[in-house]
């Protein structure tokens, strides 16, 4: 009799819960205030990754432990931040996988795949970062460079509209961002000539509300600092997720290479907006201004890192460690640079404008031959996602240290082949190229701590009120350090590298951890 | 209702057989390279090298620190252009030779591509660079002699495993990388142990340990992460530690491996090592 009854307290409770489920763009907004939950790719709108959840802390995180483990089966890099949503797990996988999971338990309520062409041109693996929800639907990109709607109680369809032709090498793999009514995507290809652009879709229809080009068009100001027609295969693609301030309604997107990559020859000019940080209006997609990271780049120095917002002494910041090398502090109300210092090796800048921006070293050009520029190609870091931690107020990055030999070749653009001019190796560096997790000093940017990676890795970092923070390495591991003093607190053997983000939340009063590594999603708590 | 059920079995038969004859076109397809001779797709092939695979093979195919130069044959992993196409599409595996479009370097390629670089790489390749002129015989008694290479160097079975493993190390790289690896050691480390979806290999870096009890050890890194160590010492025993429960652990990019300089091993001895180590992996001299 009281097993039955509390199965149909249960019963009631989940009623009640998916009743509530319906997440809104209020909930959206104040996503920090509902840290039992994850309901974006970095958590909030203000893209920190940081949690209020404390359960978990440095005097016990000694004690986490595989709660359980979802495969996906799949091979190819697993990328996902999964959403969590009052009790139910929403991820992606490799080829454009989709599943909902209990999240206490990892059973699957739903699972989707989609049916990719054999064509598709995605560069970097067949990979998928994650969802965006709003209501009753999530939201993907996918590699076919479709925008499509899954209904969130069964993972159908809802809606599945094109966005731009994959046969030309554009492809999406980032997680959208939902603000109000609109899903936003930024489409992947800076390796096939394209001309990026960053969408907005009617959450409801699918219905195509704006465009905005990376790369102005003939007539529109910043084409001129393109070399006669190179604007219109220049890449500039928009491939990592975005933050919104709601005060301003402005919406920040940062932008990745030229193209193409390696070679600077036949695009003279400043390439707009290339590794650029975009502030934009949500509603209509209009430029309010705009931050050129890197100029001209030669290097694939994509500024496709997470422009995190950051309140600071009354300061309105956006802050980003980029893969050029260099931390850079923005006023996010006018897009001025407050300071730029470096936080991993650099030698393709070695001045500054008056402004204090880096600008590109005439000796940093890749040559026939080839030319040892630092960092390498992979960058001083890159997709993965770093944390801010408004406790320590430290910015945690995933840093790589390894220069590399730049080398360049003419070559002709060829629709939806690849487009480097380039190749790069590994320059014959006496010392192994390493990773590290750097906690940079807001004020001054400069590295209070550094855990050392035996090699450099792809995984992100999270930070959470316990004053943990949390992040993954090449090796397998999956570790726990002390958000003051980066000492371990724990570590467990995934089996394979880590290639992704973690997260948090929160079910029935318990804290879980995620992080994908190998075709696994793992889940950990307090035994 | 029989009637139309067997009918549509027809169908699925038919359907299945059309696939099946579908699939058999396409591997047939795959045995041939389309573009052979063809420079204009040798060229387009460059273009795909030098973003896919100059990161690990080098500029113009020479090898590079960690893979293979290509520009030699026999290839290790086969030398028909079907077999050089299967592994750029399948990589090698326990190799850092990852399939085509796996990692992060490069792009994933197309079926024509993949053909397109295979073109290229026939385009640069080297005609038979005229036998060794060593003695594979004399070679071989010095490798287990008095050049002592097998105290750490195993071939075709035979030797230590202190060091890289060498049958068949002589078909992917240059004359000039293997003898640079007897005479500076140290300036390229040789590659250990790839594990699937890590980035880089493990290097034979040498390392010094003291044991919490005071026992100091010499050896090979065989592997190694934040916590662990895989250590094969100087005698062959394999120790695995967690790194905290050590006294000292401290890694050294100096080879465990005697630099062979003129003295040591004359040039033509050198010759003969190297004769030795081509024959060995043709299934030569044992």
């Amino acid at each position: 009799m009281k097993p039955r009854l509390a199965i149909m307290a249960l019963v009631a409770f989940s009623f009640a819960s998916s009743a509530n489920a319906q997440v809104t763009p209020e909930r959206l907004l104040n996503a920090s205030k509902e840290p039992q939950n994850w309901l974006m790719y970095n958590g909030d709108y203000a893209g920190r990754r940081f949690s209020a959840l404390n359960q978990i802390g440095i005097g016990n995180a000694g004690f986490l432990a595989p709660k359980w483990a979802y495969q996906t089966m799949a091979g190819g890099k697993f990328e996902t931040t999964p959403l969590v949503v009052d009790g139910v797990l929403y991820g992606t996988g490799q080829d454009d996988r989709a599943f909902a999971l209990d999240a206490k338990t990892g059973r699957p309520i739903w699972q989707y795949q989609r049916a990719l062409p054999g064509d598709i041109r995605p560069c970097c693996g067949r990979v998928n970062r994650g969802l965006a929800i709003l209501g009753d639907k999530l939201f993907m990109g996918t590699l076919d460079s479709h925008v499509i709607a899954l209904d969130t109680k069964t993972g159908n369809i809802v809606w599945d509209v094109t966005a731009v032709d994959y046969t030309k090498g554009y492809s999406f793999t980032l997680a959208p961002l939902v603000i109000k009514n609109l899903v936003l995507v930024g489409v992947s290809g800076g390796e096939y000539g394209i001309r990026g652009f960053i969408d907005a879709y009617d959450a409801a229809t699918g219905e195509k509300k704006w465009r905005f080009y990376t790369i102005p068009g003939k007539g529109e100001p910043g084409n001129e600092t393109w070399e006669g027609e190179s604007w219109k295969i220049g890449g500039s693609p928009a491939w990592i997720t975005g933050t919104y301030d709601q005060e301003t309604n402005t919406t920040f997107w940062t932008t990745g290479n030229p193209s193409p990559s390696n070679r600077g020859i036949g695009r003279a000019g400043d390439n707009l907006y290339s590794n650029s940080l975009l502030a934009l209006d949500p509603d209509t997609g209009k430029l309010k201004w705009y931050f050129q990271f890197t100029q001209h780049d030669e290097h694939d120095y994509d500024a496709t890192q997470v422009p995190v917002m950051v309140n600071d002494n009354g300061q309105k910041l956006i802050v980003q460690a980029n893969r050029n090398g260099f931390f850079f502090v923005i006023d996010r109300t006018n897009g001025k640079l407050i300071r730029a210092t470096n936080y991993a090796k650099v030698s393709w800048s070695t001045e500054k404008d008056l402004n204090g921006r880096p600008i590109p070293s005439k000796d940093g050009s890749p040559t026939p031959e080839g030319n040892r520029v630092c960092p390498g190609a992979a960058g001083a870091t890159n997709w993965m996602s770093p944390t801010y931690d408004p406790q320590t107020k430290l910015f945690y990055v995933t840093a790589r240290e390894q220069c590399d030999v730049f080398s360049t070749a003419p070559q002709p653009y060829e629709a939806g082949h690849a487009y480097y001019g380039s190749a790069y190796f590994p320059n014959e560096d006496a010392e192994p190229f390493y990773g590290a997790l750097r906690a940079l000093d807001l004020k001054t940017g400069k590295t209070a701590w550094e855990w050392k990676h035996v090699s450099p890795t792809w995984s992100g970092a999270l930070s959470t009120a316990g004053g943990v923070v949390f992040t993954g390495d090449a090796e397998g591991n999956f570790i726990a350090l002390d958000a003051r003093s980066g000492k371990p607190l724990w570590h467990f053997q995934c089996g394979a590298s880590v290639y992704s983000s973690p997260m948090t939340y929160a079910v029935d009063g318990k804290q879980y951890v995620i992080v994908a590594a190998g075709s696994t999603l793992y889940a950990f708590g307090l035994q | 209702m029989t009637m139309r059920m067997r009918a549509s079995w027809i169908v699925v038969a038919a359907a299945t057989l059309l696939a099946m004859l579908l699939a058999a076109a396409r591997s047939s397809a795959q045995t041939k390279n389309p573009y052979s001779g063809d420079p204009k797709m040798a060229k387009l092939g460059e273009f795909e090298f030098r973003a896919n695979c100059a990161f690990c093979h080098g500029l113009g195919a020479r090898g590079g620190g960690r893979g293979p130069d290509l520009t030699r044959t026999p290839k290790k992993h086969g030398d028909t252009d079907s077999e050089i196409f299967s592994t750029i599409n399948n990589g090698v595996p326990g190799t850092a030779m990852p399939p085509n479009g796996a990692t992060q370097q490069g792009v994933g390629m197309t079926e024509e591509e993949v053909w397109q670089v295979v073109t290229y790489i026939r385009s640069v390749e080297k005609k038979a660079d005229a036998k060794s002129l060593g003695d594979a015989n004399h070679g071989k008694q010095l490798f287990y002699g008095s050049a002592a290479c097998g105290t750490c160097h195993m071939v075709n079975g035979k030797g230590g495993r202190l060091g890289p493993d060498l049958s068949g190390a002589a078909a992917g790289r240059s004359t000039e990388y293997l003898k640079e690896s007897l005479r500076d050691p140290s300036k390229r480390l040789a590659q250990g142990i790839s594990e699937a979806m890590k980035e880089f290999s493990q290097e034979y870096e040498t390392a010094n340990v003291i044991t919490s009890d005071g026992s100091k050890y010499q050896g090979v890194v065989l592997n190694e992460d934040a916590f662990s160590l895989q250590l094969l010492d100087t005698r062959e025993v394999l120790h695995l530690w967690d790194k905290s429960s050590l006294k000292s652990f401290e890694k050294s990019r100096q080879s465990l491996m005697p630099a062979y300089d003129e003295k040591v091993l004359p040039e033509k001895d050198l010759q003969d090592l190297l004769a030795f180590l081509a024959a060995s992996g043709a299934g030569g001299a044992k």
